[in-house]
């Protein structure tokens, strides 16, 4: 759980949820939407924010969780923020998701080339090296990055920076990731 | 020079300041009266005011009776209040007004002066992030970081106040800001394409609904204040009329329907009728007016009217579902809902639950004993038949609010103004000012507790200078009524804290410059109820009263209609009271 998750109302029947939220590019959208999730009680996952192709408008993506009520509440408060242009929950659509982590691990000459073979496997970069480490940049769904942060747990992974998800919904279903 | 009644083009496009230009925006804007405290900050904006004749400005005597006042102008009115405040503590001692704008669905501006631009978040004298604390509890809310925005703020600030769900708004003026110079150019029209609310009610869910109401046997309306907001009393009444649905309202809907008529039930809720209750609870159809099932209402929400279809008619789509389960929302403004309603119903067939509920008034009506020691329900009965409902009534928050919403029997809309959602103590004496400045036509009486009225009590020098026709009563029972009867019933008693003095309230009317009186027999309430009335003027009416006295119907908090406690026995047949000889028993219902 992040620093971030607040206690929730009702967490037995909840479930995870992907939101998407235009705001109108102004000082203070990020604290308006941010706040409400702390003011309401409702948890934050995690949450990244960027421009868009509008100068003028920024994307949010919130990963949340709740149970229905909840999320509808969410959606509806959310929408209620005079900044908000508009809000998607992209749960239930098909979507592409990525999430972006740069791990560093300790290693030792002879950890080094199963590390290597790991983040080969996961299709990750290694993006710095020095004679006790190794930062690996690992991007994909949540899970993927999930797993691979496990697979190099037995390592000692000294750091980790990892950004929230962000997502779009697919536009042809059959797309292949 | 009388800039204010410049309006020639030539005129419109002249460099002005940026105080100058804010000024006359407020013009534009049609602001007639503004409540506020000047400061360093905001030192500009009140040298421009000092020549404007069309906006007067009212000096209260502390920024939170300002907000108050503003919102008191804003509900007697159905206009925006507006406040305006400097920087720092000037800012801060506005929050409870805002939360309780907020809580309220009041539609206020709030400016507020800030430190130069260059200062923002150096600790700078008198500065508060007043944006940063304000922002769970407005509307919304702007910085203003440069002079060519001032003007579109301004308007989008009132457009967002006064439009879909009302609330304040608050805008932080940089002191340097406005210290600049540029031509002034009000914007005509506005659009703002992340804030279009939803007004026009959904056909498809008309249908829905008018269909249950025709199936309905026992169906009751459940009206909040949105119906007031929406000036949709009219509306309201064409409709219960047309199908003869029972009302009960809410703390802030009284007044939206006439209590006179046998349709109405009073205020249902925690301290609501029995009868409102009984009926709300057994009814099979609820529809719920610009309501939003407060949990004050409800109880627990899962027992809250359980055989009942539920149709919500609101303005504001999340605050459908929210705390009770919905059947048929209706998004929309509901003057437009129930104007569009109307002809899609017929009349129901209610005759034999009407007189369920005549039975449930018979059985189960408002009562209290009247003896030598004055009740205040007694005061507030005798204050409705005087006043016929021709009065605003401005309670502030405790026992004598509840019974206030009980024993006076509200005719019209907006004359009934109280802090309902943050139940904000000190709240009537400020909003009485403002809404002094709404209506002249009517008694402006401001109710309030000996606790409530010693908050914002400087206030009576504000209503002093401004020679303002306010009548302030007092219920004065030594206690903290409301927090001492919580103690009784559910604490074993363990007064805690609750037991207060207060000043000699008739020598403080004096003191202040105003007539002042007190009553602590019955037989002296009636004359002295006149009396202030009588007065031109600001006057001040003590009533003794009985110090231990509950209000009754109530149920627990979060507990359910079946929890409800009426009236003891013990008090109705003498045995308990402060003068069990001679008593009376006086009995009141609605409609």
């Amino acid at each position: 759980m992040s620093i971030l998750t607040t206690t929730s109302v009702a967490d037995a029947v909840s479930r995870t949820h992907t939101i998407s939220i235009l705001v109108e590019n102004r000082f203070g959208a990020f604290v308006r939407v941010a706040g409400l999730f702390s003011a309401k009680g409702y948890n934050i996952d995690s949450i990244s924010v960027g421009p868009t192709e509008d100068d003028s408008v920024s994307r949010m993506t919130i990963v949340t969780h709740g149970d229905d009520g909840i999320i509808e509440q969410i959606t509806k408060q959310l929408n209620k923020l005079i900044d908000t242009l508009k809000v998607t929950d992209l749960t239930y659509e098909p979507l592409v998701e990525r999430d972006l982590a740069l791990i560093k691990v300790q290693t030792t000459p002879e950890t080094r080339s199963e590390i290597m073979q790991i983040v080969e496997i996961f299709r990750a970069k290694i993006i710095d090296i020095s004679p006790k480490t190794l930062t690996v940049e690992a991007v994909g769904s949540s899970e993927k990055v999930d797993a691979i942060i496990k697979m190099l747990k037995p390592f000692v992974i000294k750091e980790i920076a990892r950004t929230g998800r962000v997502a779009l919904k697919r536009e042809y279903y059959g797309e292949v990731e | 020079m009388t800039p204010s009644k410049e309006s020639s083009p030539s005129a419109a496009h002249r460099t002005m300041t940026g105080f100058e230009i804010f000024v006359r925006s407020l013009i534009e804007e049609g602001v007639e009266v503004v409540f506020g405290y000047p400061g360093g900050a905001v030192i500009g904006i009140y040298d421009a005011l000092h020549d404007i004749s069309d906006i007067k400005h009212i000096l209260t005597r502390h920024e939170q009776g300002a907000v108050h006042a503003a919102e008191g102008y804003a509900k007697a009115s159905g206009k925006t209040g507006v406040a305006l405040v400097t920087s720092g503590p000037g800012a801060t001692n506005t929050i409870t007004g805002i939360a309780d704008a907020y809580m309220d669905s009041v539609p206020i501006v709030v400016f507020t002066g800030q430190v130069p631009l260059n200062l923002i978040g150096n600790d700078a004298f008198q500065e508060a992030d007043i944006v940063g604390i304000t922002r769970p509890i407005t509307k919304h809310n702007y910085l203003v970081r440069n002079l060519g925005e001032l003007t579109s703020t301004i308007k989008e600030a009132f457009y967002v106040a006064s439009t879909g769900r009302p609330g304040p708004v608050l805008v932080d003026l940089p002191k340097d800001v406005l210290g600049g110079k540029t031509a002034f150019e009000y914007p005509k029209t506005i659009s703002m394409r992340s804030y279009n609310p939803h007004v026009e009610g959904h056909l498809k869910q008309l249908e829905k609904a008018a269909a249950l109401i025709a199936r309905a046997k026992k169906p009751v309306f459940y009206v909040g204040g949105g119906t007031i907001l929406a000036n949709a009393s009219d509306e309201l009444r064409k409709i219960v009329k047309k199908t003869n649905i029972p009302v009960a309202t809410t703390l802030h809907g009284l007044g939206a329907f006439p209590e006179n008529d046998p349709l109405s039930m009073g205020m249902l809720g925690m301290h609501g009728t029995w009868f409102a209750n009984t009926a709300v609870q057994h009814c099979d159809v609820l529809i719920a007016v610009g309501a939003r099932f407060d949990d004050r209402v409800t109880g627990k929400p899962e027992a809250f009217a359980p055989n009942a279809k539920k149709i919500h008619i609101d303005i504001d789509p999340s605050a459908i579902s929210k705390n009770v389960k919905c059947d048929v929302p209706i998004v929309g403004d509901v003057k437009n809902v129930l104007h569009k309603l109307l002809p899609m119903v017929a009349p129901c067939d209610t005759k034999d639950w009407l007189k369920d509920i005549r039975q449930w008034k018979a059985e189960h009506p408002l009562r209290y004993k009247n003896g030598e020691h004055i009740r205040m329900q007694h005061v507030i009965q005798q204050l409705g038949a005087i006043t016929n409902g021709n009065a605003i009534i401005v309670s502030d928050v405790g026992q004598h609010q509840m019974w206030t919403a009980q024993f006076y029997t509200f005719m019209h809309p907006r004359t009934q103004i109280t802090s309902g959602g943050l139940g904000t103590m000190g709240f009537s004496l400020p909003a009485s000012v403002g809404a002094a400045f709404a209506r002249t036509d009517v008694p402006i009486v401001s109710i309030s507790g000996d606790g409530g009225i010693q908050m914002n009590i400087q206030e009576m020098a504000t209503i002093v200078q401004y020679k303002l026709p306010v009548k302030i009563f007092i219920l004065n029972n030594g206690y903290l009524g409301m927090v001492r009867q919580w103690q009784e019933l559910f604490w074993k008693k363990r007064y805690s804290s609750v037991e207060m003095t207060g000043p000699n309230y008739v020598k403080l009317a004096e003191a202040y410059g105003m007539p002042g009186y007190s009553a602590s027999r019955t037989e002296e309430v009636e004359g002295a109820i006149r009396r202030a009335l009588d007065t031109p003027g600001p006057v001040l009416v003590e009533f003794k009263v009985v110090k231990e006295d509950n209000v009754y119907p109530m149920w627990p908090a979060g507990q359910t209609y079946n929890e409800m406690m009426d009236v003891p026995e013990d008090e109705l047949s003498g045995v308990a009271g402060e003068d069990p000889i001679s008593e009376e028993l006086v009995t009141f219902s609605k409609g």
